[in-house]
């Protein structure tokens, strides 16, 4: 399905371009209040009009992206590593250590993820770091166990078996040929896991246990909307859509990836 | 057959007891004295000292966790620090709401979903398999609470169908209650529909390329006995994992949706107690939903070999 | 001579894919009624999508584009789908190559094989489950009727070929299209399911199609044979005449891959020393788990020793313990009892240089070559690989060692491939490139050739045997083929139930094995010429001609 590669590509274009100027620059200052202009509609002076405040939204959803896909790609990239090491090392050397990692993480995944969060922002405190640790701490059971079976399927194959044969040390089997081996399916939970850690930001933050007001992000601004429907329909309409825009960019190259490495076409 | 299930049950007993652990666990590193994190402001320091020597919040983890346990096998969860009322039926009141709205969205999902998944996987690549699959995209890229949001505009707001705000239970009203109900179901049905398409398609596309498949054919089988007897058992195994996880995820995720229309669910529950500081209803929300998460992946588990009879075996 | 209309008769047969690429151009075949008649090819002959088209069953993106497909004269191309729905099941029947997804594992075994009845017939309930009983019991499932309800994952390969067999031809249909249906079964099991169906198909008056590489099952079963390479015909005609006088060079090639090959050359020196000693060596799984000590035994009181530049054959049937005795031997399992002594030492010895020397010294040759070498590394880097380990060699030497060995093998200037762009074939040489990159004294060959085409065997096992008479390696050669074993080994073991049944020279075992075991394994390899005779169409004895 090259159309949906191709459409996910320029919506990460897209959004992590507006994230990434947002970080230098936006058209105006979001915090910026002008109550003279209060929650006026869509103009060429305010591509996509002012909320209650007076501020412009472009500028603050702009911020908005650049914190809250900065957040997913710290959150992934620490889940990431950290799962990939905890996996490799439980599915390659099995017995106690195993058992052990698994019993806590069996845990862990005994309660659904965004729980999870909320229970952590507990004890983590509300605020970026907080939320980077508690959805990186939610997901991280479900990276190992991707990267767990990943690792215990590819044990099996004979040229495992080959390079222990060689002569090679179980170190390096495991980190030359098993885990560049599992890429494929990281690649894919990795994906996975941005578009989620996006939702659950973005959902904590719209409940109010994110970042907190009036630091700009897509969840909160989304809440603050909420009292304006019937005036100021433009104010749930932007933030949203960046939100839903953000999952099927990261749902469709998921979905590309996973055709790709489709193990039927890495046989023949 | 019967060594799987004793299997299971005994695996279960065990993720039981680490769910309680973790739960207990968790709530005592918050930061704060944990006495008076469950005890709260209110009350004289005389009935503070009769809980405090119930609940053993004065000693060391281990024995805290034993008091904990056996309070909860007579069903004392605690007091709620914000309303002084017992925390147990507190939980069950708003529980029964969420499970409502969460269980009937999920039966439509999955009677709409596993069907036109099927479909889509016998018709693959054709222009209905592809109108599909970009629909389930869609959706389950939406936001929950921003559909709910849009279809709460839509329907309370410009078309004044539903009502935006409130709660009747169901047996009080039956009608009315369902009005409140519609919104929230609809929206989560539409998302999990997404998901669950999308699952059930890839799994039959998976079987339709197995031999015994084209073996039935070749018996002779019209296409719809070859898709309901061959394909959708051995298609559905999967999809049923899924739904078992979706339902736990739900539990966690509904608290967003029930903030949307304000219902007096659970996961409200929850949020507000975090705001509150309301620990013991916290910890006995978390605890109620991580107990009920189990169960449910338990229940797939004793449906999968009906599907899947291999798996008895092991 | 009887003019008798053929059952069927296909003509000119084209299938071509959505793209427009042909897979099977111009093919012309017949078959007469009960009798069995072959289409034989390697992969990418086209002969199982020739096959499928006859009950119309390709896959989604291939079409019957011309020619005629006549049964009893009526044109199965040209008919309606629900024509060909009524057919199929009373009139053809097709049974698959891979048991383990060949049945329905969601269904118990009686409800699949009463579902066609069911469809065609107007049968009662008692009557059907009567006829399935007596099905079952025909092809030999022993607790027929306690089979009905049980499920297919609690049988065995061969066991589920056989109940796929009783279930297609319940129906006794006209025409029997079998695809491959033995190339995963061992060779006992084959020689169980092919006389069986012979059997079936000559009391019901079936005619089949039987679909195979193995020329050698060819020259036993069927009457009549057609070649196919790439989608065409290459020659066709009566299996003796087809045998004994081959028109094509291709056809000649495949006849000689199926052939006995000439005995290996004479037996080393007995002086010689043996580079690998086993002693009394068993293997038992399990012992852990249940702790009673009953665990399975794979090998049981082994011994044996390999001289230097001898190949020694362990054959057996599947469950032998022929491949767990191999990874014993190299220290990839522990041992339950007895001793292996690699150059004389013990392998298992607690002196960690003596291990790691037996380790390096000893290397295998996998037998899967789709999964023995990992997907994401060069050719070259794979070779290179075990070369890390060889202290003192300059990188300089390294890499001539490399280029050195891929020229041995014939894979020059490939250095930069990587596996899925090689053949099965290539991958093979790419394996024992990298066993012999060491040129160590001793290898392990699990099966080598088991899963190439016929003809690719014969190119692979040649080239193995002129690699050890080069480097002199001592060699455990383990397989089920006794043709490939008659190539390259001096000596045979053969192995039942984790024990050595019997062990000597190649000739002579192969000869005149003393044991029944031996003797079964023999009979049931199939081959053309040799010892193991061509006796061929006695079995079917039909007035056809």
């Amino acid at each position: 399905m090259k159309l949906n590669l191709i459409i996910g590509l320029l919506l990460v274009i897209l959004l992590g371009g507006a994230a990434a100027i947002g970080a230098a620059w936006t058209p105006y200052n979001p915090m910026q209040l002008d109550m003279l202009n209060r929650l006026s509609p869509p103009s060429p002076a305010h591509w996509l009009g002012t909320d209650e405040f007076g501020r412009d939204v472009l500028s603050r959803l702009m911020t908005g992206a650049t914190t809250s896909i900065g957040i997913a790609v710290t959150t992934v990239l620490l889940a990431v590593s950290v799962g990939m090491i905890v996996g490799l090392v439980s599915g390659s050397l099995r017995g106690w250590t195993d058992r052990g990692l698994m019993a806590v993480t069996d845990a862990l995944l005994a309660f659904p993820g965004i729980l999870l969060a909320l229970a952590l922002i507990v004890i983590l405190g509300a605020g970026s770091t907080g939320i980077i640790l508690a959805l990186a701490l939610a997901y991280l059971p479900a990276v190992i166990r991707i990267v767990r079976s990943a690792v215990l399927s590819i044990r099996e194959k004979e040229y495992v078996e080959a390079s222990k044969v060689i002569g090679n040390s179980q170190a390096y089997t495991m980190f030359v040929h098993i885990l560049p081996n599992c890429l494929a399916p990281i690649s894919v939970v990795a994906t996975s896991m941005f578009g989620w850690v996006i939702l659950a930001e973005s959902a904590l933050s719209f409940l109010g246990l994110g970042v907190a007001p009036p630091a700009p992000t897509w969840g909160n601004m989304l809440s603050a909307s909420q009292p304006y429907f019937e005036r100021a329909l433009w104010l749930s309409l932007a933030p949203g859509a960046c939100i839903a825009l953000a999952l099927l960019a990261t749902n469709l190259i998921g979905d590309a990836l996973r055709d790709r490495f489709d193990p039927r076409r890495l046989q023949a | 057959m019967l060594t799987y299930l004793t299997r299971r049950l005994s695996m279960m007993l065990l993720t039981l007891s680490l769910v309680a652990v973790t739960v207990f666990v968790l709530i005592r590193l918050v930061p704060g004295d944990s006495a008076t994190l469950m005890l709260g402001e209110a009350g004289s320091p005389e009935q503070l000292a009769v809980l405090r020597a119930r609940w053993g919040l004065d000693q060391p983890w281990p024995i805290q966790f034993l008091y904990w346990v056996k309070g909860m096998l007579t069903g004392d969860f605690g007091i709620s620090t914000r309303t002084g009322e017992p925390v147990l039926p507190l939980i069950l009141a708003r529980f029964q709401v969420s499970a409502v709205i969460v269980l009937t969205a999920m039966v439509i999902a999955v009677l709409i979903a596993v069907p036109v998944g099927l479909y889509a996987a016998w018709k693959q690549n054709s222009w209905a398999d592809l109108a599909v699959v970009s629909v389930a995209t869609l959706l389950l890229s939406i936001p929950s609470f921003w559909l709910g949001l849009l279809l709460l505009v839509i329907f309370g707001l410009k078309l004044g169908w539903l009502p935006i705000l409130g709660y009747v239970g169901f047996g009080e009203d039956f009608s009315r209650a369902t009005s409140f109900v519609i919104l929230p179901v609809a929206t989560l049905a539409l998302i999990e529909i997404g998901v669950l398409v999308r699952m059930a398609r890839a799994s039959a596309i998976e079987v339709l390329r197995l031999e015994y498949v084209t073996h039935a054919r070749a018996k002779g089988l019209p296409e719809w006995r070859v898709l309901a007897f061959h394909v959708f058992p051995n298609a559905f195994a999967p999809t049923l994992t899924l739904i078992g996880l979706i339902l736990g995820n739900l539990l966690g995720g509904i608290a967003v949706l029930e903030t949307v229309f304000t219902l007096p669910g659970m996961g409200r529950l929850l949020v507000e107690s975090i705001f509150a500081r309301d620990y013991p209803v916290v910890q006995g929300c978390l605890l109620l939903t991580g107990v009920i998460f189990v169960l449910i992946n338990l229940f797939v588990d004793m449906l999968y070999p009906i599907f899947d009879p291999r798996v008895a075996r092991a | 001579m009887t003019l008798q209309m053929p059952l069927l008769e296909v003509r000119n047969l084209e299938i071509r894919a959505a793209k427009g690429m042909p897979i099977v151009e111009g093919i012309n075949l017949s078959l007469a009624r009960g009798t069995m008649g072959a289409l034989v090819g390697e992969s990418g002959s086209g002969k199982t999508m020739a096959s499928r088209s006859m009950l119309r069953l390709l896959p989604p993106g291939l079409s019957v584009t011309k020619g005629e497909i006549l049964l009893d004269g009526e044109d199965l191309s040209k008919a309606s789908e629900k024509r060909m729905r009524q057919l199929r099941g009373q009139s053809l029947g097709m049974i698959f190559q891979e048991p383990m997804v060949s049945l329905n594992p969601a269904m118990s075994v009686g409800a699949q094989m009463a579902e066609a009845l069911r469809l065609h017939t107007s049968l009662s309930r008692q009557e059907i489950r009567q006829l399935c009983v007596e099905m079952l019991e025909r092809v030999r499932i022993s607790n027929a009727a306690a089979s009905l309800s049980a499920f297919p994952h609690e049988f065995s390969g061969g066991m589920r070929q056989r109940i796929m067999i009783a279930s297609v031809m319940l129906l006794r249909p006209k025409l029997l299209v079998a695809d491959e249906p033995t190339t995963a079964l061992d060779t006992l099991a084959q020689r169980e399911v092919l006389d069986l169906l012979t059997e079936l198909a000559r009391d019901f008056n079936t005619a089949v199609l039987l679909i195979t590489h193995n020329l050698g099952l060819v020259a036993r079963y069927a009457e009549t044979v057609t070649v196919l390479r790439k989608g065409r015909v290459v020659e066709a005609g009566k299996t003796a005449s087809v045998i004994a006088h081959p028109y094509q060079t291709y056809t000649q090639n495949l006849i000689a891959a199926a052939q006995v090959g000439e005995g290996k050359a004479d037996i080393v020196p007995p002086d010689t020393p043996a580079v690998l000693r086993a002693v009394d060596v068993s293997v038992t799984y399990g012992e852990r788990t249940h702790g009673r000590g009953a665990g399975v035994a794979a090998v049981s009181g082994v011994s044996l020793d390999i001289r230097k530049g001898e190949t020694v054959a362990v054959v057996g049937g599947s469950g032998s313990g022929k491949t767990t005795l191999g990874r014993a031997l190299l220290g990839l399992v522990p041992l339950s009892s007895g001793q292996v002594a690699f150059k004389g030492m013990d392998i298992a010895a607690s002196n960690g240089t003596i291990r790691r020397e037996a380790r390096l010294g000893c290397q295998m040759v996998f037998q899967d070559p789709y999964s023995s070498l990992d997907p994401r590394q060069r050719i070259g880097s794979i070779v290179h690989e075990p070369l890390r380990h060889v202290p003192d060699m300059a990188p300089a030497d390294k890499e001539r060692r490399v280029r050195e060995i891929l020229a041995e093998v014939g894979l020059s200037g490939l250095d930069q491939r990587l596996p899925h762009e090689l053949s099965g074939g290539q991958r093979q040489r790419v394996a024992i490139a990298r066993a012999l990159a060491r040129r160590p004294p001793f290898v392990v060959a699990d099966e080598p050739v088991s899963a190439l085409d016929m003809t690719i065997q014969a190119q692979v096992l040649e080239l193995f045997r002129e690699l050890q008479e080069s480097y002199g390696f001592a060699c455990l050669f383990i397989s089920h083929d006794l043709a490939a074993v008659r190539r390259v080994a001096q000596r045979v073991i053969v192995m039942k139930a984790g024990r050595i049944v019997e062990q000597g020279a190649t000739e002579d075992i192969l000869g005149a094995p003393q044991h029944p075991y031996t003797a079964r394994l023999i009979e049931a390899a199939p081959t053309i010429g040799g010892t193991d005779g061509f006796p061929l169409v006695e079995v079917r004895a039909k007035a056809s001609s």
